[in-house]
């Protein structure tokens, strides 16, 4: 099949179809990141704008050299050097940019909605970045390709997500992801991290992590934001951590080949720990690995020639 | 002034039970006479045949947006929109800069009103001072200045003992009290109804408990104190059951709806359009399913707008960040006509009371009849033709309306304030 998106919004939208050519692809890109001269000529000549409206290390640099390797131009906006901050409004910007002929912009912005608002004026490509509790759909397809490359498949896997699921984008695009490619999902996090409405995703909702992890094959451990503490929505970190941290003990009634994720930085000693984080289940450096290729995948397929693609 | 005969049309004005073909004399700004084969001569005659002739409608809740705001709305255009709406009296919001929390801005907006208004603006006053919801504002002063209730709407009364004191205080003025419904803590920055659509959009959600324990609140503290309480834009299944428990029980509670909380649910919002974006928010489907049945019950009073009018940048921008409100003087009669009154959930006669006298008696202000003697303000409208909302055609200077492209039978033909024509479809459709 050929892609045929201009945006990628969500995962919420993709087809099973779409995932796995982003994964297929992003297989082929892996060896480019493994090579002495890790550079490809696939997006030379493009403009690829990183349009970040909130901090962001990890994300930020996986585009960045993921756009690097294909050759492309990179433009780096943060809100901190960028006219956001001095009253603009967001579409002022976008066109200002636009006019400068990039071909891509890839954002991140903490109001849910922000990378949708853009795609509905803009001619360059938008590529969400993570978007406020919405969705984070590299980090669903870097998550979905680890799961692939170390289990061999994703249909009928039981993928148990732990934390705070409420404030999780991350969480919204690997529950969409999963189930699209077949996979069974957990989800564990106390009730009040829990959003409302989302057991009709066809997701299993659990408090208990003893039950959550009971013959589990993928782990996904999310970030705890410590200061949703002071919202009252657990009473402290060390009660979280007794009820809901992923230890090694904990551990041990998952199936024998478990695998584990964190989509990072992880709070060690809180939801996960470091026996956990370090130990030989965890995949947490395979999924930082992995989101370069995937990511490479994804701007190649918005931006590339589409004659070569396939 | 002369005089105006409306013939030939069908009448329905619920304050004298009428509902069937009449004619309508005006004279000198009063209704003269209504009756069948009016013989009567006049300046001039309108010909109604195949139109609905109503009393000229009373909405209970506007924003005006002036003083301090008028790149969003004027006294001049918002009643521009409310007589292309055939509404022909409106209570606005003291939202406003500075807030409507002393008689100066009382006398201010009816003076502007008497210079460029199209219909008649009756200013609603703060409850408290600044309407920072702490001090109560001079509502004695307001009151003898000439607003016709108190609210400091947009914002809820959070201080339970301050909303005690009021009930108490405007008692002795005999004035209603209205109450945005809304506890903040619960609400807690949220943007849209709390559920599967939020959770799904990843919008914080706003629960209906936000509204619901601030209804029962007030409703208990009506009780303690005797006084009128009207609980502004209900939107919950949970508002319309206490409010009828309430009723029941026989307190001086009364409550109103706006036309976006029975003909839209959350469901209808998509790709983070703000044009979907109020307080409250658009609820779920039982709740919609709840607000009909209150109209159809009786146990709602009153439908009413909350035309919020804001500039386009003010929505064309992150969800979370966006304004809340929506405009609604244009297509409130056409989508109760539409979506209540066709789909056979709410007889004609009882939407039209619900959009005249109800709330002029609730604000105990004139209009929302034709009874003889009474000011001549009268909508006419056409239940026939079928047309498409369009935003880009709005007197009002808001474009924020969730209704654009929507095909809405109800649009008005003409409407009269005071006997005179104010709006015209054919001079300015």
């Amino acid at each position: 099949m050929a892609w045929n998106r201009k945006h990628l919004l969500t995962l919420e939208e993709l087809s099973a179809d779409e995932i796995t050519l982003i994964l297929d692809t992003a297989n082929s890109f892996k060896e480019v990141s493994e090579r002495s001269v890790k550079k490809v000529p696939a997006l030379r000549g493009r403009t690829v704008v990183l349009f970040f409206h909130e901090p962001s290390t990890r994300t930020r640099s996986s585009f960045e050299l993921a756009a690097k390797r294909l050759s492309a131009d990179i433009l780096t906006i943060q809100t901190a050097s960028s006219s956001l901050v001095k009253g603009e409004t967001l579409i002022d910007t976008l066109k200002t940019l636009e006019a400068m002929t990039v071909d891509a912009l890839v954002v991140r912005h903490s109001s849910s909605g922000v990378p949708a608002l853009l795609a509905s004026v803009s001619k360059a490509s938008i590529i969400n970045a993570g978007d406020g509790f919405h969705e984070h759909p590299s980090q669903g397809l870097l998550d979905l390709f680890t799961i692939r490359e170390r289990k061999g498949k994703i249909e009928g896997l039981t993928v148990t997500i732990v934390g705070d699921i409420t404030h999780s984008r991350v969480a919204r695009s690997n529950i969409y992801g999963l189930i699209k490619m077949g996979a069974k999902v957990r989800l564990c996090a106390p009730t009040t991290l829990i959003p409302s409405g989302i057991e009709k995703w066809g997701v299993e909702v659990t408090h208990d992590l003893t039950k959550a992890l009971t013959g589990a094959d993928v782990v996904n451990v999310l970030r705890l934001q410590l200061e949703r503490q002071q919202k009252n929505l657990f009473p402290t970190i060390r009660e979280y951590s007794m009820l809901f941290g992923v230890t090694t003990e904990r551990l041990k009634v998952a199936q024998k080949d478990v695998m584990v994720m964190h989509p990072g930085p992880m709070n060690r000693g809180v939801e996960i720990s470091s026996g956990v984080a370090d130990g030989p289940a965890s995949v947490i450096d395979e999924q930082v690995t992995n989101g370069v290729a995937v990511r490479m995948a994804i701007l190649f397929l918005m931006m590339g020639d589409k004659s070569v693609s396939q | 002034m002369g005089s105006i005969l409306i013939q030939g049309g069908h009448v329905v004005d619920p304050s004298q039970q009428l509902d069937g073909p009449a004619d309508i004399l005006i004279e000198n700004g009063f209704i003269a006479k209504v009756g069948k084969n009016l013989k009567a001569k006049a300046d001039r005659v309108i010909d109604a045949t195949g139109l609905l002739v109503t009393p000229g409608l009373v909405d209970m809740h506007v924003h005006f947006r002036e003083p301090g705001f008028e790149y969003k709305e004027t006294i001049a255009t918002g009643s521009h929109a409310a007589v292309a709406g055939g509404v022909t009296s409106v209570a606005c919001m003291p939202n406003t800069n500075p807030p409507i929390d002393d008689q100066a801005i009382v006398h201010f907006i009816k003076t502007k009103a008497e210079q460029e208004g199209h219909c008649r603006v009756y200013p609603i006053g703060c409850i408290s001072k600044r309407r920072e919801g702490q001090e109560m504002a001079e509502i004695g002063e307001l009151k003898r200045a000439g607003v016709v209730g108190l609210s400091d709407d947009g914002s809820p009364i959070m201080n339970a003992e301050l909303m005690r004191r009021v009930l108490e205080y405007a008692k002795m003025l005999d004035t209603v009290v209205i109450d945005h419904c809304e506890d903040s803590n619960l609400s807690n920055n949220g943007s849209m109804n709390e559920g599967e659509t939020a959770t799904r959009l990843g919008i914080p959600g706003i629960p209906a408990a936000s509204e619901n324990v601030m209804v029962a609140r007030n409703i208990l503290l009506a009780e303690m104190t005797g006084a009128r309480f009207h609980a502004a834009h209900v939107s919950t299944a949970g508002s319309v059951e206490l409010v009828r428990l309430a009723k029941r029980k026989g307190l001086s509670v009364t409550a109103e709806t706006c036309p976006h909380y029975f003909a839209l649910s959350d469901r209808a919002i998509r790709k983070y359009d703000a044009n979907f974006k109020m307080n409250p928010p658009l609820r779920s489907e039982e709740d919609v399913a709840a607000i009909r049945k209150g109209l159809q019950d009786g146990v709602i009073d009153a439908i009413c707008t909350d035309h919020a009018p804001h500039a386009s940048t003010e929505k064309q921008c992150e969800f979370d960040k966006a304004a809340f409100g929506i405009v609604g003087l244009e297509t409130m009669f056409p989508v109760t006509y539409s979506h209540l009154v066709e789909p056979g959930m709410v007889s004609l006669s009882k939407a039209v009371e619900m959009m005249s006298s109800n709330p002029a008696k609730i604000l105990g202000i004139p209009g929302g009849t034709l009874a003889e003697g009474s000011p001549a303000d009268v909508a006419l409208f056409d239940l026939k033709t079928e047309r498409p909302v369009e935003a880009s055609k709005f007197k009002s200077k808001g474009r924020n309306t969730p209704f654009q492209g929507w095909n809405l039978k109800g649009w008005t033909v003409m409407t009269i304030v005071g006997g005179v024509v104010k709006y015209d479809y054919k001079n300015e459709g």
